[in-house]
């Protein structure tokens, strides 16, 4: 989109979030949705990050919490089972650990430049005092 | 009336699609943005938006970029609820001359609006639409204060909260005021639902809101939001904070059917020390030095009272 000085706005702006036409947009996914470039989807707020969470599924037990919770719709969830982290979309502010119930917890926050493959190898172990 | 849509568990919830995107400009770790993201998830239908001048509104509007997935208006700081019902109107109009291009639909009518926007500014605005009986939910992010703006004082800021407008200092231990009881005012109105919810007590919520979309007429919900920035805790400690205004009944769960049935909905099994939520959050620091330390107990004491309150009036089934 060509950018607009100050006094070009218009008054009163309608953005449209899609493409063309979207009936079912309750049944249609994320990856299946045409966003159109008005969309925050295609956005991102990666660089707001200082830390990043790192999913390990080996402890995950499914249970949703940090989906619900997350604020920033980042936790991406699908056929009732986690598979990831947003990384465009996720700001970092650490929720999903703090409510993760597993011990050892299956998210846990690193620095922004910590290597995800190395962090996962060398997952804490079973915190038996908390247990 | 379309079918309501059924959520077990987590598990079943969590297959919804989101209609709230992400990158929004909200703070790290508002409860905002979840809220919002269970509303929204709780019905597969269409939605009607608006959302009133705050936090929400400024963040998720920001030009060029939109983080609605479902059809959205921002007018002005008070009438948020009134464009939504004014939308309701012209659709039952359309319905009842038979003009509607897609019958088939029931779209959902939902205004969003902070504290600020409801309990200050839009108040005439809402109670009109709940006395025209509307068919429309009005949802308040609760966050105590006009975040949007720099943490001035609303007539949602409990006592002894320090904001911009009423600092805490050598003179002042903040705002002097207490919270306005707007469930009961609402409730007042003769409406048919009016509920508080909390973002943690997720399916307590959405059992809310489902209930509140099924209802024929105004409803009224007043979730807590907790406010990283302006209530001075750590954006992970969001939930942690809700759980504490939910156990420490300083947010009690509760709802009002048809303007006088009251049902507690969530009892915690151990009640929190309201000294512990007091203690959790930066805006309340100045209450632990020794010479405002009676306003601790003055703070459970209100809280017990109030607790109390809302069991006789549950008991009384008035």
């Amino acid at each position: 989109m060509a950018k607009k000085g100050w006094d070009e706005f218009e008054i009163g702006a309608m953005l449209r979030t899609f493409d063309g036409k979207i009936d079912d947009i309750a049944g249609t996914r994320q990856e299946d949705r045409a966003y159109s470039q008005n969309s925050s989807y295609t956005a991102s707020v990666a660089d707001w990050r200082l830390i990043k969470p790192v999913f390990n599924k080996d402890y995950c037990i499914d249970c949703q919490f940090c989906w619900i919770y997350c604020p920033d719709v980042s936790i991406i969830s699908r056929d009732k089972k986690l598979i990831g982290v947003d990384m465009d979309h996720c700001k970092g502010c650490g929720i999903c650990v703090e409510v993760c119930p597993t011990n050892p917890k299956s998210l846990l926050m690193f620095p922004e430049q910590a290597d995800e493959e190395t962090e996962i190898a060398s997952w804490p172990k079973k915190d038996e005092e908390e247990a | 009336m379309s079918e309501m849509k059924k959520i077990k568990n987590l598990k079943e919830f969590s297959t919804s699609a989101d209609r709230f995107e992400g990158a929004n400009l909200l703070c790290p770790g508002c409860a905002h943005s979840i809220i919002v993201r269970e509303v929204l998830n709780a019905t597969n239908d269409d939605m009607i938006l608006s959302a009133s001048t705050g936090c929400l509104e400024v963040c998720t509007a920001v030009y060029p970029y939109t983080s609605w997935d479902a059809s959205w208006i921002h007018i002005g700081f008070e009438n948020g609820s009134t464009a939504v019902a004014g939308a309701e109107s012209m659709y039952k109009a359309l319905k009842r001359k038979n003009r509607l291009k897609q019958p088939e639909r029931n779209p959902k009518f939902v205004s969003f609006a902070g504290d600020g926007a409801s309990y200050d500014i839009g108040f005439q605005w809402i109670s009109g639409c709940m006395e025209r009986g509307h068919n429309i939910m009005h949802v308040v992010l609760d966050n105590e204060v006009y975040a949007n703006t720099g943490g001035q004082r609303s007539s949602s800021t409990p006592i002894g909260s320090s904001a911009t407008t009423s600092p805490a200092g050598r003179v002042s231990y903040g705002e002097k005021k207490n919270k306005k009881d707007i469930v009961s005012i609402m409730a007042a109105h003769g409406i048919p639902y009016a509920a508080q919810v909390a973002p943690n007590k997720w399916k307590d919520m959405v059992k809310k809101i489902q209930h509140g979309f099924s209802v024929d007429g105004p409803v009224f919900i007043n979730a807590v939001s907790p406010c990283t920035t302006e209530w001075k805790f750590d954006p992970k400690d969001t939930m942690n904070i809700t759980d504490l205004a939910t156990d420490s009944l300083v947010f009690p769960l509760y709802e009002i059917i048809d303007g006088h049935e009251l049902n507690i909905t969530y009892r915690p099994k151990n009640i929190v020390p309201v000294e512990e939520y007091l203690a959790a959050q930066g805006r309340f620091k100045h209450l632990f030095k020794d010479e405002y330390k009676y306003l601790i107990k003055e703070w459970q004491d209100r809280v017990d009272e109030k607790w109390a309150y809302l069991q006789r009036r549950e008991e009384s089934r008035v």
